[in-house]
C-alpha cells in the first residue's frame, strides 16, 4: 500500500495557508444535512465537536464518562505551548516548530509540526476569550514559564490545572452547542465498532453503559478523539477508563496503525507503593523548573535523605547534562532515573526511586515563592505520601504517560479509511518518537478548533457521501459482531478476574517493551502475550449480564483488546532497529548511552495494517523528508 | 489492617436497595479508599459475586468521577480530599465504615454507589459559559487582567463537578457548584457581557432540576475536595438580584431535564444468528 500523506508542496510557513485556499467549502446551508460522529470529549473531541456545530453540522459526541467535562484530558498540569514571544526571549513558531522536530528525534512530518506551532498562538487567544483563567502578571499579562526540554519560556498555565481549565473552556463550549441544538451529547457510551460502507467510515455500533442498549448511530464522517493507549501497561498515569477500543476497531476494519512502539515514559510520578496499585500519580514536569534530581552516590546508602551531606550526592542530570541540568526532555531524564536505579542507588523502600530536592530553591527563593509556584502539588504528594516535601525531598520514578503513536493520517487528518479523522492522542501525527511538555494540549486543540472543522468540510465537499441507513448489510454485520464478542465474554465463566489479567499484560509490557528494550525481550514478549492472551479467551470471569451496568464487562472488552495491541507495539518496537526518543533499544545506544537512531534504515513511520486474527500485520512505511530541520544527534549537553 | 465495610447496594434505579457488610482483610494503610474497593470487589469476583459498582476515573483527584458518603460525610473524613486520593491511613484498624451513595433527588440512583449527575451538565448548559465562537478571538493580551482577579477566578475555576457540595448540603442545593461558574466567568471580563443572563438561566435551571435551596449552612465548602469558598453563592445571589431587577429585557432559556438515556437506532438482532 502506498501512503499519501498529502503533504503540501512548497515553502513550509505558507503550506497551511494554501491548503486551506485549495479546500472545497460546503455550502453553509447544506451544513445542516450532514451528520458528524465525534468519538471522545477531551480536548481534540469537545473543541472539535464545538467547532463543527458552530459551523453549523449536526454533532453526536459520544463519551464513557458520565460527563463530557471528565475526559482525560482534565489531569494535564504544566501548561500548554505557545510560540507568542511574549516573554520576548527569542521564540517564534519557526524555533517551536524547531524545538518539537528535534525533541521528536527526527521521527515527526515536518508540515504538521510547523501547522501546530502556527496554531498554537490561536490556541491561546481562543481559551483566553473563552475565560480560561491563565496566571498572569501583576501588570495583567499572560504569564509564562520555561517547561522541560526547551530554553524558552512559552508556556501558559493555569495554577497546577492547565488540563482542566482548557478541557472546561471546550466543555463550555460544547455545552453552548448543545444548548444550540447543534450536538446531541452521549454520555456513558461506548463504541464497540465502526460501520464502513462503500470504503468509507459511515457509522457507529454503541453500547449504552447504563442499560447495557445495543445501538446504531449513522453519519457522513467519523472523528475519533479517544486519547492514547497507555493502559496497555495497567499501571500508568492515564484514567482508569482511558482505553484503546475504538481506535483499535478502526483498526481491524482497515486504518493504519502507525509507530505504536513510540511511547512516553514521564520522569515524574509517584513511585509505586504495594501490589493493590490501581494506577500512577503524576508530579507536574515544571517541578524540574527548581527542584534537583540526585540519588546517593553509593550504592545501597540508606541514610535518610537530609543526612546525606552534598559531597556523597550524585546530581547525575546536571553532572551529563550541564546545559540542560534538570531540564532535559523526559526520555531523557527517565533512562537516566532508570539507570541509576538499576545501578542499586534508587531511594525509597523499593530502590525504585529517585529525589527531587526543592531545598536549595526554597533557601534561595523562600518557602513562600516556593508555594505559590508548587502549591498544590505539594500538598497532593503529602496527600500520598504523608510526607512533607518542603521538608524532605520527594521521591519520584517515571511512568507510561503517553502515546505517540496511534492511527495513521495525513496531513488532513484523515486515516487510511475515507471519512474517519483522527484528532489529538489517538493519532500519530505530530511528535515523532518523543514528545515534548505541554505540547499535549496544545496539539489535542490545535487538531479539534482549528484543523478538523476545515478538512472534515473538505471531505464531505470533495467525497458527497451517498445517502445510506441502517439497513444496510454492513450494519448488521458490525452490530452481530459485537453482540458475539459480548456473549462470548459473558459465557467463558473462568476463574481470573479482568483485573488479574491486565496487571499480568502490563508487567510483561512494561518489562520489555517500557523504558527500554531488546531484540530477544520483544520477542519473549510476543510468546508471553499470546499464551496470556489466550487463557485469558479460555479462564477470564465476567460477573452479572450484559443488561445493566457492568463495570467487569466494559473491562473485559478493552484489556481484549489491549492484548492484541500490547502485541503490534512489540513487533513494531522489534522491527525498528535503531533507538530514537522513547523508543530505546539497547543494542544501539552511543558510547555514552545515549539512543542512537539510524537515519538511513529508519527514517520512517511504521504504518501497520491489519490482515486477519492468524496472520502477521502488514508493515508500510511512509519515508520522512527533512528539508527544515536537519537530523543530528540530539545533544543536551 | 483490617476493616468492615458496610456498603449501599442497589442493583438499578427501580431497585430498593440495602446495606451489605463485607470485611476487607489485609488493607494497606498507603492505599487510597478507591484501591481498598478494588480489593474487595477482585475477592467478590473470584466468589462468583457481583463487584461493587463506583463511578471513578482519573484517580487523581481532578476529574470529578469518585466520590460517596463514608460516615455519613461526602469524600470521608480528610479535607480537601477526594475519595480516590484519601489513603486508608486515616482510618483505624478494625474501623466499620458505612459507604452510601450521594442522596439528592437530582443525582437520581443508578446503581450501588453510581447515581446520575447530568443534572450538572444541564446547569452549564443553561448558561455556563462565554458565546464565543472559534476563531473570534483577539490577541490573549488585549484585555489586560489583575493578578488578583485571575487568582480569584481561578478559586472558583477549580469546581470538579463531584457532587460533594451537593451530598453534603442538608438542603441538597447545588448553589455552590452554580455559583462557582458564575463567579469564575463574572469575575473576568469576557465573562461579563453575559452575566446578568448567565446568572437568570443557570439559577432557573438548578431550580427545575429539584436542587434544595440554599440556607448559608456552609456544609458544601467544608465538603468540597476544592476548598470552592462560600463566597461564591453570595456572588450567585448578587448577579441573580440584579440581573432579576432589569428582568424586563431578559428571558430566562431553561433545559428540559430527563432521567431516560438516549440511544441511537436499535436493530433486533439475534446475538447467535450467524450472519
Amino acid at each position: 500500500m502506498t501512503l499519501d500523506a498529502r503533504t503540501p508542496s512548497g515553502p513550509i510557513d505558507k503550506a497551511w495557508e494554501k491548503t486551506l485556499f485549495d479546500m472545497k467549502l460546503v455550502n453553509p446551508a447544506n451544513k445542516r444535512k450532514h451528520t458528524i460522529l465525534v468519538i471522545g470529549s477531551g480536548l481534540a473531541g469537545a473543541s472539535a465537536a464545538a467547532s463543527l456545530g458552530e459551523l453549523g453540522y449536526n454533532v453526536r459526541c459520544f463519551c464513557f464518562q458520565d460527563s463530557p467535562r471528565r475526559a482525560h484530558s482534565i489531569a494535564a498540569q504544566g501548561g500548554i505551548n505557545a510560540a507568542k514571544n511574549y516573554q520576548n526571549d527569542g521564540d517564534s513558531v519557526y524555533r517551536l516548530f524547531y524545538d518539537t522536530v528535534k525533541g521528536g528525534d527526527f521521527r515527526s512530518r515536518e508540515a504538521n509540526v510547523y501547522r501546530l506551532a502556527e496554531n498554537s498562538v490561536k490556541i491561546i487567544d481562543q481559551c483566553v476569550a473563552q475565560g480560561v483563567p491563565f496566571a498572569r502578571e501583576y501588570g495583567g499579562s499572560l504569564a509564562n514559564r520555561s517547561f522541560g526540554g526547551a530554553l524558552v519560556s512559552r508556556t501558559f498555565y493555569a495554577r497546577g490545572q492547565t488540563g482542566q481549565q482548557l478541557l472546561l473552556g471546550a466543555y463550555q463550549a460544547l455545552e453552548r452547542q448543545i444548548h444550540a441544538g447543534k450536538i446531541k451529547m452521549f454520555p456513558r457510551t461506548e463504541i464497540l465498532d465502526i460501520i464502513v460502507i462503500d470504503g468509507q467510515a459511515r457509522g457507529l455500533v454503541t453500547r449504552n453503559l447504563i442499560t447495557g442498549d445495543l445501538s446504531v448511530h449513522m453519519g457522513d464522517a467519523v472523528v475519533m478523539a479517544t486519547g492514547g493507549y497507555g493502559n496497555v501497561y495497567y499501571l500508568s498515569t492515564n484514567a482508569k477508563g482511558s482505553n484503546a477500543t475504538a481506535i483499535w476497531r478502526a483498526y481491524k476494519r482497515g486504518a493504519l496503525f502507525a509507530n505504536p512502539c513510540y511511547t512516553q515514559i514521564h520522569p515524574t510520578c509517584i513511585p509505586v507503593s504495594g501490589d493493590y496499585q490501581s494506577k500512577l500519580t503524576l508530579m507536574s514536569e515544571s517541578l524540574r523548573n527548581d527542584g534537583r534530581i540526585w540519588v546517593p552516590k553509593a550504592k545501597g546508602d540508606k541514610r535518610p535523605p537530609n543526612q546525606i551531606p552534598p559531597e556523597d550526592r550524585d546530581y547525575y542530570l546536571e553532572r551529563r547534562y550541564p546545559a540542560f541540568g534538570n531540564l532535559v526532555p523526559r526520555d531523557v531524564a527517565s533512562r537516566n532515573a532508570k539507570n541509576v536505579c538499576d545501578e542499586g542507588r534508587g531511594v525509597g523502600e523499593t530502590g525504585l526511586g529517585v529525589y527531587l530536592d526543592f531545598k536549595d530553591a526554597i533557601s534561595r527563593l523562600g518557602e513562600q515563592t516556593i508555594r505559590e509556584r508548587y502549591g498544590n502539588l505539594f500538598d497532593m504528594y503529602q496527600r500520598i505520601t504523608d510526607e512533607d516535601p518542603y521538608k524532605v525531598p520527594m521521591r519520584i520514578y517515571p511512568a507510561i504517560h503517553y502515546t505517540m503513536g496511534g492511527l495513521w493520517v495525513d496531513y488532513y487528518l484523515q486515516s487510511t479509511i475515507p471519512g474517519l479523522f483522527v484528532a489529538g492522542e489517538a493519532n500519530f501525527s505530530d511528535h515523532g518518537a518523543n514528545r515534548l511538555g505541554a505540547s499535549a494540549l496544545m496539539q489535542g486543540l490545535s487538531d479539534g478548533y482549528f484543523i478538523i472543522p476545515y478538512t472534515v468540510g473538505d471531505y464531505l465537499a470533495k467525497a458527497k457521501p451517498a445517502k445510506v441507513d441502517e439497513s444496510h448489510p454492513a450494519v448488521r454485520e458490525a452490530v452481530v459482531g459485537v453482540q458475539q464478542n459480548i456473549a462470548r465474554l459473558l459465557s467463558i465463566k473462568g476463574k481470573r478476574t479482568v483485573d488479574s489479567f491486565h496487571r499480568e499484560l502490563g508487567k510483561i509490557v512494561w518489562e520489555y517493551c517500557g523504558m527500554s528494550r531488546t531484540a530477544q525481550g520483544l520477542e519473549k514478549a510476543i510468546v508471553e502475550i499470546r499464551a496470556l492472551r489466550e487463557e485469558f479467551w479460555q479462564n477470564v470471569t465476567v460477573p452479572g449480564s450484559g443488561n445493566d451496568i457492568n463495570q467487569s464487562l466494559e473491562k473485559a472488552g478493552r484489556v481484549a483488546d489491549f492484548f492484541e495491541l500490547a502485541e503490534l507495539m512489540c513487533i513494531d518496537a522489534r522491527q525498528r532497529n535503531e533507538s530514537c526518543g522513547g523508543h530505546f533499544r539497547e543494542e544501539y545506544q552511543t558510547a555514552e548511552g545515549e539512543a542512537q537512531r539510524d537515519d538511513e534504515h529508519y527514517s520512517y513511520v511504521a504504518a501497520w495494517g491489519y490482515t486477519g486474527p492468524d496472520s502477521a500485520p502488514a508493515l508500510n512505511k511512509e519515508p520522512l523528508e527533512f528539508e527544515y530541520v536537519h537530523p543530528s544527534q540530539r545533544s543536551y549537553k | 489492617m483490617k476493616l468492615k465495610l458496610k456498603i449501599w447496594r442497589q442493583r438499578n434505579s427501580s431497585d430498593k436497595g440495602k446495606f451489605a457488610s463485607y470485611a476487607v482483610e489485609n488493607v494497606n494503610p498507603e492505599m487510597s479508599m478507591l484501591e481498598c474497593l478494588d480489593v474487595l470487589n477482585e475477592t467478590l469476583i473470584e466468589r462468583g459475586e457481583e463487584p461493587v459498582a463506583f463511578e471513578h476515573d482519573c484517580r487523581e483527584g481532578i476529574c470529578g468521577s469518585c466520590g460517596f458518603m463514608i460516615n455519613g460525610v461526602a469524600h470521608g473524613p480528610e479535607r480537601a480530599t477526594t475519595v480516590c486520593q484519601l489513603t486508608m491511613r486515616h482510618f483505624k484498624d478494625g474501623q466499620e465504615l458505612v459507604l452510601e451513595p450521594w442522596r439528592a433527588r437530582a443525582f437520581p440512583p443508578l446503581k450501588d454507589l453510581v447515581v446520575d449527575r447530568r443534572s450538572f451538565d444541564r446547569i452549564i448548559e443553561a448558561g455556563g459559559y462565554v458565546s464565543v465562537s472559534t476563531g473570534n478571538a483577539p490577541d490573549g493580551n488585549t484585555i489586560p487582567i489583575g493578578k488578583d482577579t485571575a487568582d480569584h477566578a481561578m478559586d472558583a475555576a477549580a469546581c470538579i463537578g463531584c457532587g460533594a457540595c451537593v451530598a453534603a448540603c442538608p438542603n441538597a442545593s447545588s448553589a455552590l457548584f452554580t455559583g462557582a461558574k458564575i463567579s469564575h466567568l463574572g469575575l473576568l471580563p469576557q465573562g461579563q457581557i453575559e452575566q446578568d443572563q448567565r446568572a437568570l438561566n443557570m439559577v432557573a435551571q438548578m431550580n427545575i432540576e429539584g436542587f434544595g435551596n440554599c440556607t448559608n449552612i456552609g456544609e458544601c465548602t467544608g465538603a468540597c475536595p476544592k476548598e470552592i469558598p462560600l463566597e461564591v453563592i453570595a456572588t450567585m445571589n448578587r448577579d441573580y438580584r440584579r440581573a432579576s431587577s432589569k428582568s424586563h429585557k431578559n428571558h430566562v432559556r431553561s433545559v428540559r431535564p430527563m432521567t431516560e438515556w438516549s440511544n441511537g437506532s436499535k436493530l433486533d438482532i439475534d446475538p447467535h444468528a450467524t450472519s
